[in-house]
């Protein structure tokens, strides 16, 4: 089973980042499960969310502890939160960042997805840029899978929107050496 | 077909499959997204239904209880603070024998204040006459609602189906949604026989003298008993149906469990992966799934149990004062039993405490040692309990 942690600050969309992975997870008929951190969200405020993906059915209804990916929406949380918490060794962080940023044990990849979003949808919500970058990262999903996910989330004017937002934060990741 | 969704949407569609005619809801975290997606189905047509608008859930369940009464089917989604509200409306929508079907997702009560998930909500009501089925996924939701419409309306008894706030209500995950054409082969249209009828006056929500009163609540007991018959053969038709069969309890790897776990709800799905851990290990360890706990399936549990040396009870709410009230009816089914395991209660999960793997270890290792010594030290125990921060005295 793979483990990934969402962080992102209310109003950013980690939520839905979660939910959109694992239905991309769900349409290459693996096994999924999206649940947001059950606590109080509200907009500004740090935001976590989980998803699980397996070959075999998900049964476990825990919280996440060691995830094997994390995505980080917001290029200031590193500061606050410590978002390398439990990470299982040789995991991957994927960060919102305009360079490399290091972390001990665990490998990093990044993009300017505050850039990619306000230049793809005018505003700063980075989920749907953070999960090509996630795909670009890992390999976890298909472009494609991600791509059919939004079309079937967002109404069409958005989704033409992210999808070019995940298309070119796919283009512009990098992962850190 | 297969789709990907949440507790609450899950929720919401089968009462839309189910083609509701009243709606009656209050909105309150973490079910709010139920009723929201009904008032949108309604609004842009979807649903051919009444959706009333009302100022709190004692009146959301009144305005059901009254739409009940003309004989229409009627559904209503509350929590918590707004379960524990409609409990006057409950007992009278038993009493008067109201088919109405509430989804409850389980949440903690004040104080202290607490959006996260128990269930003490809905085992608080557990006297009410209501038949209460708990589901451990989306796809629980989504059959057991359909199911209680029917089981409803045979049995002339409330249905409230519960599952656990945001553990399911709002996680995403994949559910074979059945087909229009087919839910309405399971369930025909309804016809309740004592409707309100102008032409045809009745009484309904008569005085009960003294010299009925007792006879009424002993009719109300045999229906509720009773309905463990037709809760068994709904979940065998819908089974027949859909391929996916339904019971009061259910079993997993427990033919020759010595320590078995006991819950209901979401829980179930950590505690199937602890077993087949243990059995991988070569413990013998199995699991016992209460899905009704009104009525109580006594006679299947003791059944399901006798041959176990220990029983570990995980419920997520507690009766202050006693013990865990699923624990409390356990133990009252083994009464005048002839062989009986060792029974052991394990209160966790209160208030949205994550119950961890770890927890559910810590439970099965202290009752294998009580089925290797034969005693029991401490018959409740509270997992996950931060001992520092115990002791403190109003």
């Amino acid at each position: 089973m793979i483990e990934i942690r969402f962080h992102g600050r209310g109003g950013q969309g980690a939520v839905t980042a979660a939910r959109l992975l694992a239905e991309a997870a769900f349409l290459e008929g693996k096994h999924a499960q999206a649940f947001p951190f059950f606590g109080a969200e509200r907009r500004g405020a740090p935001v976590l969310a989980f998803t699980r993906i397996d070959d075999k059915q998900i049964r476990t209804r825990t919280q996440v502890y060691e995830p094997d990916y994390v995505v980080v929406l917001d290029p200031l949380l590193p500061e606050a939160v410590d978002v390398a918490s439990g990470i299982k060794q040789g995991g991957t962080i994927v960060l919102n960042s305009k360079k490399a940023v290091q972390f001990p044990h665990a490998k990093t990849a990044f993009v300017d997805a505050s850039s990619v979003a306000r230049e793809t949808l005018g505003v700063p919500i980075t989920n749907t840029a953070m999960l090509g970058a996630l795909a670009k990262a890992t390999g976890l999903v298909k472009l494609e899978s991600l791509t059919e996910t939004i079309k079937r989330y967002f109404s069409s004017k958005l989704s033409e929107k992210n999808v070019t937002a995940i298309k070119v934060a796919y283009e512009r990741t990098r992962v850190a050496t | 077909m297969k789709k990907f969704i949440t507790g609450n949407e899950a929720a919401a569609i089968s009462a839309k499959l189910a083609r509701v005619k009243v709606i009656s809801a209050y909105p309150i975290t973490p079910q709010t997204a139920i009723v929201e997606k009904l008032s949108e189905f309604v609004a842009n047509g979807e649903l051919d239904a009444e959706y009333m608008k009302v100022e709190s859930e004692h009146s959301a369940l009144s305005a059901c209880v009254g739409a009940a009464a003309t004989g229409v089917r009627t559904f209503t989604a509350t929590s918590s603070q707004g379960l524990i509200l409609m409990s006057e409306i409950m007992f009278v929508a038993s009493g008067l024998r109201l088919p109405i079907v509430m989804t409850n997702a389980n949440r903690s009560l004040s104080a202290p204040l607490s959006i996260w998930c128990d269930q003490q909500d809905s085992v608080t009501v557990r006297d009410s006459g209501w038949i209460q089925l708990y589901c451990e996924n989306n796809q629980e939701i989504i059959d057991s609602t359909i199911q209680a419409f029917r089981i409803a309306e045979e049995t002339l008894l409330p249905v409230m189906v519960c599952f656990d706030g945001y553990i399911l209500s709002h996680t995403a995950e994949p559910v074979d949604v059945p087909k229009q054409d087919e839910v309405d082969k399971f369930l025909p249209p309804y016809k309740y026989p004592y409707s309100l009828d102008p032409e045809h006056p009745v009484t309904i929500g008569a005085v009960g003298v003294p010299e009925y009163y007792e006879e009424f609540r002993y009719m109300l007991q045999e229906s509720v008993l009773e309905s463990r018959d037709k809760i068994l053969e709904v979940g065998r038709l819908f089974g027949k149906q859909f391929g996916r069969e339904y019971g009061l309890i259910e079993c997993y790897r427990n033919d020759d469990a010595e320590v078995v776990f006991v819950t209901m709800g979401s829980l179930s799905g950590s505690i199937r992966d602890i077993v087949d851990e243990y059995r991988d290990q070569g413990e013998r360890v199995g699991f016992v799934k209460v899905r009704a706990f009104r009525p109580f399936p006594a006679k299947e549990l003791v059944e399901a149990l006798a041959h176990a040396k220990a029983v570990a009870v995980l419920e997520k709410d507690i009766s202050l004062g006693a013990t865990g009230a699923l624990f409390l009816d356990l133990s009252g089914a083994f009464t005048n039993a002839k062989r009986a395991p060792l029974l052991l209660n394990f209160i966790c999960g209160l208030g949205g405490r994550d119950v961890t793997e770890t927890q559910i270890r810590e439970a099965a290792k202290t009752a294998m040692n009580a089925a290797k010594t034969g005693e029991v030290k401490e018959v409740v125990q509270w997992l996950g309990l931060r001992e520092t921060l115990v002791g403190l005295k109003p």
